[in-house]
């Protein structure tokens, strides 16, 4: 096919002009904490280096490693203040989302995140974190009450997926998710949304269309979970490795594709040693992105976001 | 005495190596056999028990857009393969198959056409392109189509058969359902109508995007409509699901489809539509 090289240089520079915004933009400059900021620096330099299929099947373990912190943990952390909101003023609590008001770094925002459960019986009370529709209707009408305020939104991505049950199928899980979407590209707030965990399909998309978005380094993004897409196309479960290799939910992967704006540095050897300093360095790169995009007209905000996503894909013709 | 003859009467072929899977003419719901011909001028439609057979884009078409009216675009946008992927078979071979099996560049067609004498755009998926999945191209060729119609101020009408996101695409693919969902905030916001024709099946990052945003979702009788698929609710909740588990029948009793449309009468069901959405007075 003689369109194939052309697909391919199309991809080195959209790579390399990712790369000059990144360096532009200060997201991962001012870190406190500047060991990690040089490691994290001479990854990104090392970029174009294929991450192995280890590499990468580090990262899914990291992702959902037991002590990694949730939402939850960050927000107690980073904010000042957090009143809780709950209830999706139809049918349901959905413990698998928490959402509510929070000062952080001294202004008023707005929080959503998936919240996973650390024993065994908030691990059910959450629900694993996955949401079931009444999570993304909480998550849309605090997200709504922010824009009608004019407060910032923050959201926390951390989701095998969205919960695949029968209830949550007759309650329109599919039609929420698109609406939830929908209701993210047409807010007038800034809006960051950063993966710190499990950005798992469907579930973990329809609340990060957002105006800058973020990965931790050790937090994966993926269309299907690796043991799905090698129960699908390897017929093998158990090939889950090879698929994540194939697939490549990492976050430096990510960035290379233009899926992500920057990714927030954690602690050596990953964010659940040190709940703390993961924290701070999330608190900081999301305190960045957020100045970042409070610089954009507020009417301006709707199409740029819009243009942020339709420029995904690699095509030709 | 007359001689006795032991005959025993043995079929010493092969069972056929598709045991169980009858041919595709064949009605899998009542046994009855067509032509091509008669499949055809029946819409796919079984003449003895209304099973809805799949329909291809072209076809699909065809049924719908007055003769002659359907103008394609985007005729030669492909999907590239970004992550090189590869699973048992590489992607580019895969979707070089899936273009020789069903003469398609990818798994939607669209451009602009006529239904009943309105003018719209008309985006179309098909099944038999690689599952009907989402990657780069379909959600490009939708993302155009919509732009299209927010220009023009013409209605959008989609028909949708798809499992999902396209997996060999990682997480471009599921970047198509944020931006075909961007798309649909475009034309919300030039008033053009969004018209869903929901066919078997419709599921996941398709459900969860774009199909589920029209200003009118209607579905054929039948089609699966789930986010997640009956087999994989079971497996991961060991739930007991009933007989009508996600189609469109049961999505009807729910709430999440206007009306069920059998196939003869969904394109005089799309005229009276787009003749209601035509009036341009603005009563606001």
């Amino acid at each position: 096919m003689a369109a194939e090289p052309k697909a391919s240089e199309v991809e080195q520079l959209r790579l390399r002009d990712r790369l000059a915004r990144l360096r532009a933009l200060p997201l991962l400059g001012g870190v406190g904490v500047s060991k990690e900021l040089e490691r994290l620096e001479r990854q990104i330099e090392q970029i174009a280096v294929e991450p192995s299929a280890d590499e990468v099947w580090h990262s899914v373990d990291l992702a959902r490693h037991q002590d990694r912190p949730y939402t939850l943990d960050y927000v107690e952390r980073m904010c000042d203040d957090f009143v809780e909101l709950r209830g999706d003023r139809t049918f349901a609590d959905d413990p698998a989302i928490v959402a509510g008001l929070a000062r952080f770094r001294g202004r008023t925002v707005a929080v959503v995140g998936h919240q996973k459960g650390r024993d065994i019986r908030e691990r059910t009370h959450r629900n694993f974190g996955m949401p079931y529709p009444e999570g993304y209707r909480k998550a849309m009408r605090v997200m709504d009450l922010a824009d009608r305020h004019g407060y910032p939104i923050l959201t926390l991505v951390d989701t095998p997926g969205a919960y695949p049950g029968l209830t949550a199928e007759q309650h329109g899980q599919g039609g929420w998710i698109a609406r939830c979407q929908l209701a993210m590209v047409g807010l007038t707030v800034p809006t960051i949304a950063c993966v710190i965990g499990e950005g798992g399909s469907g579930g973990a998309v329809a609340i990060a269309v957002a105006d800058r978005v973020l990965m931790q380094e050790n937090a994966i993004y993926s269309v299907i979970s690796p043991e799905g897409c090698a129960a699908i196309l390897w017929r093998d479960a158990s090939e889950a490795k090879k698929a994540a290799a194939a697939f490549k939910p990492d976050a430096r992967h990510c960035l290379e594709l233009g899926v992500i704006d920057g990714i927030v540095p954690e602690p050596e050897g990953g964010a659940h040693l040190e709940h703390d300093v993961a924290a701070q360095l999330l608190s900081e790169g999301l305190g960045v992105a957020l100045e970042d995009a409070e610089r954009v007209d507020r009417g301006q905000r709707r199409v740029e976001r819009r243009a942020r996503f339709r420029t995904m894909g690699v095509f030709t013709g | 005495m007359a001689e006795r003859y032991e005959a025993v009467i043995e079929d010493r072929r092969e069972p056929a190596d598709d045991d169980g899977k009858k041919h595709p003419n064949t009605c899998p719901k009542c046994g009855s056999h067509y032509r091509d011909d008669e499949l055809e001028a029946n819409l796919r439609v079984c003449l003895q028990c209304g099973h809805h057979y799949p329909v291809g884009a072209r076809e699909r078409i065809a049924q719908l857009a007055d003769r002659g009216t359907f103008a394609e675009q985007d005729a030669d946008l492909r999907s590239a393969d970004p992550l090189s992927f590869f699973d048992l078979k590489a992607y580019t071979e895969r979707i070089a198959q899936a273009e020789m099996a069903t003469g398609l560049g990818d798994a939607l067609v669209a451009g602009a056409a006529a239904i009943e004498r309105r003018p719209c755009e008309l985006a179309v998926m098909d099944f038999a392109f690689m599952g009907g999945s989402m990657g780069s191209a379909v959600g490009e060729k939708f993302a155009r189509a919509a732009d299209r119609a927010a220009g023009r101020r013409v209605p959008l009408v989609t028909v949708t058969a798809s499992g999902g996101a396209r997996m060999q695409e990682g997480i471009l693919s599921l970047m198509q359902m944020p931006k075909t969902v961007a798309a649909v905030d475009v034309l919300r916001e030039a008033r053009a109508p969004f018209v869903t024709v929901m066919t078997h099946p419709t599921t996941a990052g398709v459900l969860a995007s774009f199909a589920s945003l029209g200003d009118v979702i209607v579905s054929e009788p039948g089609a699966l409509l789930a986010f997640t698929g009956p087999r994989v609710v079971q497996q991961t909740t060991r739930e007991k699901l009933p007989d009508d588990f996600g189609l469109a029948e049961s999505n009807a009793r729910f709430g999440h489809v206007d009306a069920i449309v059998r196939r003869p009468d969904l394109r005089p069901y799309l005229g009276r539509l787009l003749a209601l959405f035509a009036d341009e007075r603005d009563g606001g």
